[in-house]
């Protein structure tokens, strides 16, 4: 009964809020057909948010890929034997999960600039991918750690005493099986690297969001532009964090491999317990 | 204070940017704690209604880029709308408006991650302790009040400090909309310095010294106030 009255209140203010929205909307004239009608232009999608995509994805794919290769290598460098390898490793990964992405791309940028390194067309994509391979490279260097630790210990154990090194034990026995438990982790650090593309707004590269607000001031309609992009945004980035949600829930009920890494969890591990990190 | 680190450039100007990026972050994270926590006890709630809209929220949020829910808050809210947040007749209007529109705009993604962090704090705690609250006629209200978040709290408080961490980080983008903190001072410094190196140290140095003690002091208060179970 009063979960019931609570329904029926939660009903009330919502619909009184969309109403409000509504209205301030309305009285600033932005709803109607004038500023939503380019969006079914071909031309508005050609000229602007489509570059954007073309940014967007190319700067996440190159991105993820050479984030995945840093973690592994930095990952791996962590668990070493050798003390100078492992703490070279630690203040790598501990210093680029400090720092903001947005401090490393400038920096990036401005030095790819004052060495002539990359093409002047191509300098505000490089940063980007600079910045957002050494941000997930050190994230996915400690999901990999966290994924090799979660192995039972009677793995590394069994491996040693029939006489493998420790190179072989992690090539053969613990990388394997952490890799296929990191899966989810990795699909949903995916949806970090696309959104945090966006970062490169501030260094000029043409990705989704600046796109939405070139057609913003063009068509004098910021907030459907802005909608828009967010709409993009979200389905494709939703879509991700459910498939990681399945892609878990379906190793966890398989009997065969090692269990997943929990998806949705920050990063806690690390020397600073609390290092940032994770989905955010 | 006064002396120059580099040409034009003084220390104290370093530290206030540093001011900026400090108050951005606590007066975000304040508001996120508060609006993460109401989000995570509708996302509990025995009433359908109110886990629509908080899991619709969180799945919105959560899966938009931070900069575009900024520049919304510049470009949609101030500019369109006219939520400007402050009174025209201050002198400091301009600053102040888009300081608490970026504040605005960090607790309503912040709020996001509070919220799941919360409410996987809520899910460690074995079901039979809601029960028994449950057939000792507590309400849910109650129950959320005496026995779910006290304990969900305690278990959640090295997590909520990388969620801490992350906002620090992200309130560079901040200054997406003008808002003076460090990284709009570090670009600033490189272009009229043209000292990379230094000025990219410094910023970096900067941030470092934020988020390391805030990780170890939350990682220390996490294993302190642990719950055995």
């Amino acid at each position: 009964m009063r979960n019931h009255a609570i329904s029926v209140v939660t009903v009330v203010v919502t619909l009184l809020v969309i109403w409000v929205i509504y209205s301030k909307l309305n009285s600033k004239g932005q709803l109607t057909a004038a500023k939503w009608e380019p969006f079914v232009s071909a031309n508005l999608w050609k000229t602007y948010i489509l570059p954007g995509v073309q940014g967007t994805l190319t700067a996440a794919a190159v991105s993820i890929v050479l984030a995945l290769l840093l973690g592994f290598v930095l990952g791996v460098g962590r668990m070493s034997t050798h003390n100078a390898i492992r703490w070279t490793c630690s203040v790598i990964v501990e210093f680029f999960r400090a720092v903001p992405v947005l401090i490393m791309m400038i920096f990036a940028y401005f030095l790819y600039a004052a060495y002539d390194v990359f093409p002047s067309k191509h300098l505000a994509l490089a940063g980007v991918i600079t910045g957002l391979t050494l941000y997930n490279g050190a994230v996915i260097a400690e999901i990999v750690r966290a994924g090799v630790n979660a192995l039972p210990r009677g793995q590394a154990e069994a491996a040693s005493s029939l006489g493998l090194g420790w190179g072989q034990t992690m090539r053969s026995i613990l990388l394997p099986q952490a890799i296929t438990s990191m899966l989810p982790v990795l699909i949903s650090q995916l949806v970090v690297v696309l959104k945090d593309t966006a970062i490169g707004y501030q260094i000029t590269f043409l990705e989704m969001v600046r796109q939405g607000t070139q057609v913003g001031s063009a068509y004098g309609n910021y907030i459907p532009a802005l909608i828009v992009i967010a709409v993009l945004m979200i389905v494709v980035n939703f879509a991700l964090s459910q498939l990681a949600v399945w892609v878990e829930g379906r190793m966890r009920r398989s009997r065969k491999g090692p269990a997943p890494m929990q998806v949705d969890q920050p990063v806690t591990q690390g020397t600073f317990a609390a290092g940032g990190g994770g989905t955010i | 204070m006064n002396s120059e680190v580099l040409p034009g450039f003084t220390v104290g100007q370093i530290l206030e940017a540093f001011w900026t990026t400090i108050q951005l972050t606590v007066f975000s994270a304040v508001g996120a704690l508060i609006l993460g926590t109401v989000l995570a006890a509708m996302r509990l709630a025995p009433v359908p209604m109110l886990n629509w809209i908080g899991t619709t929220y969180v799945n919105i949020v959560r899966n938009t880029p931070l900069t575009l829910i900024i520049l919304f808050c510049s470009f949609g809210l101030a500019q369109t709308l006219g939520i400007t947040l402050v009174d025209f007749q201050s002198a400091t209007s301009i600053e102040d408006s888009n300081f608490r529109l970026a504040v605005l705009g960090f607790t309503v993604y912040t709020a996001a991650f509070v919220c799941e962090t919360v409410r996987s704090g809520v899910n460690t705690i074995p079901l039979g302790q809601a029960e028994a609250a449950r057939s000792l006629g507590l309400s849910f209200g109650q129950n959320l009040r005496v026995v779910l978040l006290p304990q969900a709290f305690r278990a959640v408080v090295a997590p909520l400090g990388s969620v801490l961490i992350a906002l620090t980080k992200n309130t560079t983008i901040a200054s997406a909309i003008g808002v003076a903190e460090a990284a709009l001072l570090m670009k600033e410094m490189i272009e009229n310095t043209a000292a990379l190196i230094t000025v990219g140290a410094i910023f970096a140095g900067g941030f470092i010294l934020l988020t390391l003690p805030t990780g170890l002091f939350f990682g220390w208060l996490g294993k302190r106030l642990a719950v055995a179970q």
